[in-house]
Order: C-alpha cells, then sequence, then structure tokens
C-alpha cells in the first residue's frame, strides 16, 4: 500500500512536469503545425538560465522568472525570424527546429560548461512530508499543484478570455482566422514563445530534483511527444490526459518491468496510433 | 505531369557531356580509392557509402513517396545487431550473418508497415519516430540480447569471416563500392519504373491516384518494406565495418540524423542524399577534428540550408520550382 | 594513357618523400580519449587534468623525446569512442593511447586497439573480462577491475559493519553488475544475504521509482552511482525517508571526490571500498593532492589520481626502452614488466593477467576542517582481482551479470 502510494504520487510528479513541457509543445503544434524538436532546449536552457540568476541573487523566484522571460524571448526570435519564413512548410519547419536543438545545445555546453547542477530548493520545502510509513518530498507535491495550477490558468485563458477565442479559432483554421481580422502572426509568435516559457518553467521546476546537464534537452523530448501523440496534437486536453498517462505507466514501467520500460511506454502509443491517429482529443 | 518531365531523363546534350566526365572523375577515384587515399579517408570513404545507401533508402521513402520517417536509424539497426548477436553469440558463417541480418531488417519493416502505411505527412513522422524509439528501447534495456548500453562488440571483420585471402581496409572498401553500386543502381531503376511513378503520384496527390484505381495503401506499405529492406544493407555493411553495435546507432538522433542526409542532400533524387551523407560523415569526423564546436556549426549549416535551399543541395543544380516539402501543406 | 602512369609515379613519389624525411627524433605522440563533454564529463575532466599534471611534472619529456598529447572527447557513447580512435590511430599516428572512462567504451574499443596493434593504457575502465576472459595483448590496466574492491567490501560488511541483510541499488551496465556481483559473491559466501537488487538505466534521471521500492527490513542498502547521478541519489535517498532508518553503503565512485565536494550533510557516514582516497594520508598521496589543488583548485578523485598513475606507468616503461615506442611489442612488454614506486594510492604490481594488485581501502565520509572526505577507516593489503581464490578456478566461472 505504502507502495503504491508513492510510486502514484512519484507519477502525478513526472506527470507535472510531463505537462509543463507538453502543453507548449502541443499549443505550437495546433497553432502552427510545428513540430518543435528544439522545445526541449527550452527546457534545458530554462534549467541553465535560473541556475545562474539563481546563483547571482540568492533567490529561485528570481531565477525562475529570468529563465521564462528570457527563453520567452528566445522563442518569440526563432519563430518570428525563422520558423515564419518557412510558413506551412512543417517538414522544414521541423529541420530548421533541429538545427536549432543542435545549437542551443552546443551553445549551453560553450556558455555553461558540462558540470551537472542541481537548483536550491525553494525555502520551506526541502523537507520531506511523512504519513505512518508513507515519507514523501514536500517539493514534489508542491510541483504537483503548481501544475495544476498552470493548468487551470491555461483552461481559463483558452476558454475565458478574447485571446483564447483567436486562439481557438488559429487553432480550427488559421487562414480563416486570418480572414475574420486575427493577426495570426503576432498570436503565432506569442504562443511559441509562451510554449517555450513553458518548457523553461519545467526546467525550473524540475531543477531541485533533475538537475541541469548536457543532453538534458533529449531526454524529456520523446517523453513529451509520446504526451502530445497519446493525447492528440493540438489539445490542452490531451496533453493533461497523456501527462497523466504517461506519468503512471513511465513509474510503474520502471518499477515493475525495468527490462521493458521504454517499451512499455512507446509500444501503447504506437497502438493508440494505429488505431486513431489523432490521438485521444485530436481532431484531423 | 511535371515532375515526371523533370525526373525522366530528358538529358540537354552539353550537360550531359560535363555530366559524364564528373561521373568518370568520381568513378575512378572510387576504383582508385586504396592507392589515392590514406587508411584513415579510405575508413571514412566506406562510412560514407555505407550511410550512403541507407539515405538512398530513406529517399524512396522521403523523397518519392513523400512519407517522412523519423525512425528509419531502427531498421538499420535491427539488421546491424542481427549481425552482432548472430556472430557473437551464435558463431553463425558469414552468409547466414548477411542474410539473416537483412531478413531480420525486412520482416520488422513488414511488420512496422502494417502500422505506419495508412497515415501521412506530420502523423507518419511521430509514428516512425515512436517505432524507432521502441527498437532503441529494447536495444537499450533487453540486456541479454543486446548488451544494453555495452552493445556487442568483438563483430569479426568482414574480410577474415567471408574467409577473403586478403585484409586491412582495402576489401571492406571495395565490398562496400560494390553493394553501394549495386543498390544504387536498383533503387534507381526502382524509382524509375511504374511502380516508382506511381509512388510519386501518391506524393502529389493522393486523391487522384485512388481515384485512377490505384491501391495507395499497398503502394506506400511495399515501399516502406523496399526501404527497410535497403536500410538492413546498410546496417549489415555498417556491423561489418565497425565491428561494434549499440545504442546509439539506432537512437533518435542517428535518426534525424539520416534524415538531414536525405532533405540536405535533395530528397526524391537519389545521388543527392547520397552526396548528403557523404557531406554529413565528413563533416561530423573532419569538423571534430579541428574544432570542438562542430554541433553548433552542423546546426548552423543546417538551418542555412533550410533557408537558403529548402529544397537541397542537389536540387539547386536545376532551376525548377521546388519541390520535396511543398506537398506537405496541410 | 601514359601522362597518367607518369602522375601516378611522381604522386608516389612524393609522398614517399614526405613520409621519410622527418626530423630525427620526431615527438612521442600520445593519443588520449575521454568524455569531456555529456553526461560524464566532469569524470573524464579529471581523468584528463591527472595526465596534464604529469607530463607538466616531467616537462612534456620522456627519454629525450618530447611528448605531443592529442585530446579527444569521446562524448560517453562508446560509438563516438571508437571513431575518435580511428581518427587517432589512422589519422594522427599516435603510438599509444590512454584514457576512456566506461566499461562499454572500454569494450568497444578493445578489439579495434587489438586489430591495429597500439598499446593502450586503460587507467579507469573496469570491466572485468579485460583481464580476465577476453585479455587483450595491446590494453595495460594500471587501475582496477570492477569487483576487485568489492570482494574485499562484502567481507567486511558482513565480518566488521556484522550486516546480513542487504539491498543493492546500481546502474544497469557491466560496471554495475560486476561491483554488485564481486560483493554479492563474497558477502554471500560469509553467510549474508543480497535480498533485492534494483538496476536502473544508466541515464536515469530521477531514483523515486526506484528508491520505493526498497524494503525498510534490511540492515544496509549498496548503491553503486556516479556523476549527476550519485547527487541527486544521496539527496533523494533522504528526502525517501531512507538516510534515517536504512545505512548507506557502497562502491566507490557514489562518495567519490568527482561529486563528494557537491554534496551536503546527506552524505555524511556513507561507507565505500575503492583503490583510492583523496584523505589517504601518506607522502606519496599528500604530494600529490597538495599539487593537484594549486594547479587545478580542487580535490583529485580517483579518475585524476588514476590517469596520474597512468601516465607516471607509461612514462616509465618508455624510458625503460629508451624511448623506442616505434616499436609497439617492446612499449607493451615494457608496459607490462615495469615498476613503478611512490605511487599517490600506494604499492601497486601487476599480476600476471594484467591487473594490478593493489590495497583497497574501505573509507567513511567525514567532515574535517568544513570539508566533506573519504576517511580511510581500514586497509586490505595488496588485493588482487580473483580476491582470495584461485585464478583458473575463478576464470571457469562466469562473468558477474545481473
Amino acid at each position: 500500500m505504502t507502495y503504491l502510494i508513492t510510486q502514484t504520487l512519484n507519477g502525478l510528479f513526472s506527470a507535472a512536469l510531463l505537462f509543463l513541457i507538453a502543453s507548449g509543445l502541443t499549443l505550437a503544434f495546433g497553432v502552427m503545425r510545428i513540430v518543435n524538436i528544439a522545445h526541449g532546449s527550452f527546457y534545458m536552457l530554462g534549467a541553465y538560465v535560473a541556475y545562474t540568476v539563481t546563483a547571482r541573487t540568492q533567490s529561485l523566484l528570481a531565477g525562475a522568472v529570468a529563465a521564462m522571460a528570457g527563453v520567452a524571448l528566445v522563442g518569440f526570435a526563432v519563430e518570428r525570424f525563422f520558423l515564419r519564413r518557412l510558413a506551412a512548410q512543417p517538414l522544414a519547419q521541423m529541420m530548421m527546429t533541429m538545427g536549432f536543438a543542435l545549437v542551443f545545445r552546443d551553445a549551453a555546453l560553450m556558455i555553461w560548461g558540462g558540470d551537472p547542477f542541481t537548483l536550491p530548493y525553494p525555502p520551506g520545502l526541502a523537507g520531506s512530508f511523512a504519513a505512518g510509513d508513507v515519507v514523501f518530498p514536500l517539493y514534489r507535491l508542491f510541483v504537483v499543484l503548481v501544475a495544476a495550477a498552470v493548468g487551470v490558468a491555461l483552461w481559463a485563458v483558452n476558454e475565458k478570455t478574447l485571446l483564447g477565442a483567436k486562439l481557438r479559432a488559429a487553432v480550427d483554421d488559421p487562414e480563416m482566422a486570418g480572414g475574420t481580422g486575427i493577426n495570426v502572426g503576432l498570436l503565432s509568435g506569442l504562443v511559441f514563445a509562451a510554449g517555450a516559457a513553458l518548457a523553461a518553467f519545467g526546467g525550473v521546476m524540475g531543477g531541485p530534483i533533475l538537475g541541469g546537464y548536457p543532453g538534458m534537452d533529449f531526454d524529456l523530448l520523446p517523453l513529451a511527444f509520446v504526451v502530445v501523440i497519446i493525447g492528440g496534437m493540438g489539445s490542452l486536453k490531451g496533453a493533461l490526459a497523456g501527462s497523466i498517462v504517461v506519468g503512471l505507466v513511465d513509474n510503474f514501467g520502471k518499477a515493475l518491468v525495468p527490462e521493458l520500460s521504454y517499451f512499455t511506454l512507446f509500444a501503447p502509443m504506437v497502438i493508440v496510433l494505429a488505431i486513431k491517429p489523432t490521438g485521444l482529443y485530436g481532431r484531423a | 505531369m511535371a515532375a515526371r518531365e523533370r525526373d525522366g531523363l530528358k538529358a540537354v546534350p552539353y550537360r550531359s557531356a560535363y555530366r559524364r566526365v564528373a561521373w568518370f572523375v568520381v568513378g575512378a577515384l572510387l576504383v582508385l580509392g586504396p592507392v589515392v587515399f590514406t587508411p584513415y579517408w579510405l575508413g571514412l570513404l566506406t562510412q560514407v557509402m555505407v550511410f550512403a545507401v541507407l539515405a538512398m533508402s530513406l529517399d524512396i521513402l522521403l523523397g518519392y513517396t513523400g512519407l517522412p520517417s523519423l525512425g528509419h536509424a531502427g531498421l538499420f539497426g535491427v539488421a546491424a545487431y542481427a549481425v552482432a548477436v548472430l556472430s557473437t553469440a551464435h558463431h553463425a558463417s558469414f552468409w547466414v550473418c548477411v542474410i539473416g541480418g537483412i531478413v531480420a531488417g525486412t520482416l520488422v519493416s513488414a511488420v512496422f508497415g502494417l502500422f505506419v502505411s495508412h497515415v501521412r505527412d506530420v502523423y507518419f513522422l511521430m509514428i516512425t519516430l515512436a517505432l524507432g524509439m521502441v527498437v532503441w528501447g529494447l536495444s537499450y534495456r533487453w540486456i541479454p540480447v543486446t548488451g544494453g548500453d555495452n552493445g556487442i562488440s568483438g563483430i569479426p571483420r568482414l574480410e577474415s569471416h567471408a574467409g577473403l585471402p586478403v585484409s586491412g581496409p582495402t576489401p571492406v572498401y571495395y565490398v562496400t563500392l560494390a553493394v553501394l553500386i549495386v543498390c544504387g543502381v536498383l533503387m534507381a531503376r526502382l524509382v524509375r519504373s511504374p511502380f516508382g511513378y506511381t509512388l510519386r503520384g501518391i506524393r502529389e496527390n493522393e486523391a487522384r491516384m485512388k481515384s485512377l484505381g490505384f491501391n495507395t495503401w499497398l503502394h506506400c506499405y511495399v515501399s516502406y518494406v523496399i526501404a527497410g529492406a535497403f536500410a538492413s544493407v546498410a546496417g549489415v555493411l555498417w556491423a561489418y565495418y565497425n565491428g561494434f553495435v549499440g545504442p546509439t546507432y539506432v537512437d533518435l538522433t542517428a535518426s534525424s540524423e539520416v534524415f538531414l542526409m536525405v532533405t540536405l542532400g535533395g530528397p526524391g533524387t537519389l545521388v543527392g542524399p547520397a552526396l548528403g551523407a557523404g557531406a554529413i560523415v565528413l563533416l561530423k569526423n573532419v569538423m571534430s577534428a579541428y574544432t570542438h564546436r562542430w554541433l553548433l556549426i552542423l546546426g548552423a549549416v543546417y538551418i542555412v540550408t533550410i533557408l537558403g535551399a529548402p529544397q537541397g543541395l542537389w536540387n539547386l543544380r536545376v532551376s525548377s520550382p521546388p519541390r520535396g516539402t511543398r506537398r506537405t501543406r496541410r | 594513357m601514359s601522362w597518367w602512369r607518369v602522375a601516378l609515379v611522381v604522386v608516389i613519389a612524393g609522398a614517399t618523400l614526405v613520409a621519410t624525411a622527418q626530423p630525427v627524433s620526431p615527438p612521442i605522440k600520445l593519443g588520449f580519449l575521454a568524455p569531456l563533454s555529456g553526461a560524464y564529463a566532469q569524470n573524464g575532466r579529471d581523468i584528463l587534468n591527472g595526465l596534464l599534471l604529469y607530463l607538466d611534472e616531467i616537462g612534456y619529456r620522456a627519454a629525450g623525446r618530447t611528448i605531443e598529447l592529442l585530446v579527444e572527447d569521446d562524448e560517453a557513447i562508446p560509438a563516438v569512442g571508437l571513431t575518435k580512435a580511428r581518427k587517432l590511430v589512422e589519422r594522427d599516428g599516435v603510438h599509444v593511447m590512454a584514457g576512456a572512462l566506461l566499461s562499454s567504451t572500454g569494450y568497444a574499443l578493445a578489439p579495434y586497439i587489438d586489430s591495429m596493434r597500439i598499446p593502450m593504457v586503460y587507467p579507469v575502465v573496469s570491466a572485468d573480462d579485460l583481464t580476465q576472459r577476453k585479455r587483450s595483448k595491446w590494453i595495460v590496466r594500471t587501475g582496477y577491475s570492477g569487483s576487485q574492491p568489492n570482494h574485499a567490501f562484502g567481507e567486511y560488511a558482513y565480518r566488521v559493519l556484522k550486516l546480513r541483510k542487504v539491498a543493492t541499488i546500481a546502474l544497469d551496465y557491466a560496471f554495475g553488475w560486476e561491483s554488485v556481483g564481486g560483493f554479492e559473491r563474497t558477502f554471500v559466501a560469509d553467510g549474508g544475504a543480497v535480498t533485492q537488487k534494483i538496476w536502473c538505466p544508466v541515464s536515469v534521471h530521477d531514483f523515486a521509482p526506484y528508491l520505493t521500492q526498497v524494503s525498510r527490513d534490511v540492515d544496509a542498502v549498496y548503491a553503486l552511482v556516479l556523476g549527476r547521478a550519485a547527487l541527486q541519489f544521496m539527496r533523494q535517498y533522504r528526502e525517501f525517508g531512507l538516510k534515517d532508518r536504512v545505512l548507506l553503503i557502497g562502491a566507490g565512485t557514489t562518495t567519490d571526490e568527482h561529486v563528494l565536494p557537491f554534496m551536503g550533510d546527506e552524505a555524511l557516514g556513507v561507507i565505500t571500498a575503492l583503490h583510492y582516497s583523496a584523505a589517504l594520508d601518506t607522502p606519496a598521496n599528500r604530494t600529490f593532492v597538495a599539487a593537484y589543488r594549486a594547479r587545478f583548485r580542487k580535490i583529485p578523485s580517483y579518475y585524476a589520481e588514476s590517469m596520474y598513475t597512468g601516465a607516471k606507468w607509461l612514462v616509465a616503461a618508455t624510458e625503460s626502452i629508451h624511448g623506442h615506442v616505434e616499436d609497439r611489442a617492446a612499449l607493451v612488454d615494457a608496459l607490462r614488466a615495469v615498476k613503478v614506486a611512490d605511487l599517490p594510492r600506494g604499492p601497486v604490481e601487476l599480476d600476471a593477467y594484467g591487473n594490478p594488485i593493489e590495497n583497497v581501502y574501505v573509507r567513511k565520509v567525514e567532515r574535517v576542517n568544513g570539508e566533506l572526505q573519504n576517511t580511510v577507516i581500514a586497509t586490505f593489503p595488496k588485493v588482487s582481482q580473483f580476491w582470495k581464490y584461485n585464478p583458473s578456478d575463478y576464470l571457469k566461472q562466469p562473468l558477474y551479470s545481473r
């Protein structure tokens, strides 16, 4: 029982991180049909920028804000100056993001060196929560709550605001949306930047546990892709459902059948896709 | 159809003369390879040729059928692992290893093909990515067979395993060259056959091909399996050339590298992807000798290529409307 | 066609001239290979530091010839290591090689090194079979074999620490299997029991799914981790409430000095075994540590010491053949025959299988003058890779696996 509770909580923690990363990925896909291979780089850059700023200011909050702002700016620039030139050419765009993924990886290595690091815990969250035999780190619970809050905020923006309405229109049919006077170009830039910021935030939130290290950009990326594919590309609801499925399957898979842990993760996805190529909540 | 004319060998006479000279020089260099090059460069050239076969096989899918596969290194890897397992754990003979490797890779692509042949575009890309990751996951974690992270080393050298009387890098080089020529000719004939033109038709307008009565699912499936078979040939060559297989040869980075070879060189040309393979293998090996920043440069090369020559370098020769990525518009 | 032949003759003649017209005593080309980027960059750089320190000490000269060092990054990927080794051997024409970190890289390189007949020193790679069932003529190991310190440690855990039931958590690759296997063998032979073996993939980034499986009724958890993973493991071991309940012991890398300075109080009291500790109180080691600290502003890890010793070994062998490194067979024989004294880790000699016989130190993490260190609490002198077993009987048994 103890085991089951702890593992489930762990699974939710992974799900929370994955949701932060995958929501940006799915939004970019929804609006611009961009399969963003460099999304993992935004996650990595978030952790690295936060590391530098936190070390200078002694404040994780300042680090998080700087990371999100900085990476959002990078994301905006990549979209505005590069990806937009290739509008409606998904393959070329994907290749372009792949090029950027390589550039960012090497740039991070050049700027920060190869030493692994972890971010400090926010004050008061370093301890563990104990109830009987269940001992669970407080910070992991915190991450789950924060991700839930981000999810609610995204839902609210999407469903309750004018921006959200424009966004949904752009997801449904970019050309039609453009025809009704929505500035799809600006909207695309903003969505891409917001997605980058979310990934960076994921890097910061994961920082105290997973830390930062060369190669982290491609570590969670395949998992985030699995989430987006299972959930349906372009769907926030799908990203949420996908994160929970993948987070839990990944954790229990690693614990129960370690030999097949990657298989348990990817095989269900292949089956989902074979049956419903657009994923659980996706539209063709 | 425009594509048909462009690919239809309507050679302009003066161009054809240049082309013949160029082919002759390249051919002479390749045949005289062991005389002209030092063993190191000969080894690199062998690598280039192995990856040329792989890139050309992906070109059948990506360039001719319009199916972007991001898991192609997985099929290559299955064949390479089959050779490694057969030759080390089971001490199988040379031909058993060669045929076993090709059959294993082709069978796996025949199974994978069932999952992917009904989807297109980005969805095809995603499913093949996932299938590639399944292969990688098995190579990484199915330790009793694959050795996991250790990979499998100690694959016998080609010349000793095949019982050739010569040793050194030269026999592997010539075997690879021969296989490259045979595969290249087979693939070139394939894409110029009626079957190949049907694939191009599917690429350009699948709905029309369907209404003309073509079974497009079956065509996509067969093209996937054929591409897998040629990738397996490359995998077998690689296992022998390298003497070692490991999970890094089948992961996402490896698959995207092959993808880049094709797009960089020029999809839908066969020659372009082969040159793309050469460019990337050489870039990787030569650049990393001079600078530790080769990854940065490689990334920049991709970005510049996509901006400056989005249809690949080989397609720059023809001043015709672009092809390749344009079709995948939603 | 005759101009063709003329051209060919000119080219070949020119190449021969260039090849033969070399200076009288060209430098000794030493090729070095280690992960300098990627997850194990820190370990790799420590290895390189050890080499640089020793080459500095001798002014890059051995037996009257200068030493030219060529450094390559293997990114901790066996495939890349193989590519870089090809470059060093076939393009740069190195006379001798040194380096490599991971067992996987070590196993991948061995057949190639053998086929090219290049003497190579493995200062760190600890894969057992390189000096046991798959011996290589051209590779000389100056470090240790994975199970070697753990044979001693298994006995120590049972007899001195009085442990009876142990769970293990280790990285899932040769180094992990061999370390755990060595520990298990002697621990179980004495009467102990290994009740759980948990394996984490080498690329593990969160230990939560594994730590939560550890049953609480064991006397100790034996851990094998390194690099970034070691930092995360130590921290999470406490966060999941294990630190206060179950003693943590492990292989030497778990608390090695490449990660120890980045750890906090969570590492205190952890007991591990290895053939080196930076806190070892001998004159040779004090000198080495002081020089290393002065040059690199940190304490040396076992990786740095291993390559320092490896370099010293290599130079001693080179001098014993008067610098004729072109005679590669003579060099490899000299590497096996040479005796080197005053090493930081203590006395070392090679056994008949090419593996060092050396001391194994049991170390406990303590805080001394504000810094964490691996205080030596017991020494097993002159430990062989075969422990107390008969080599030929030992070799009849299979290699340690999961």
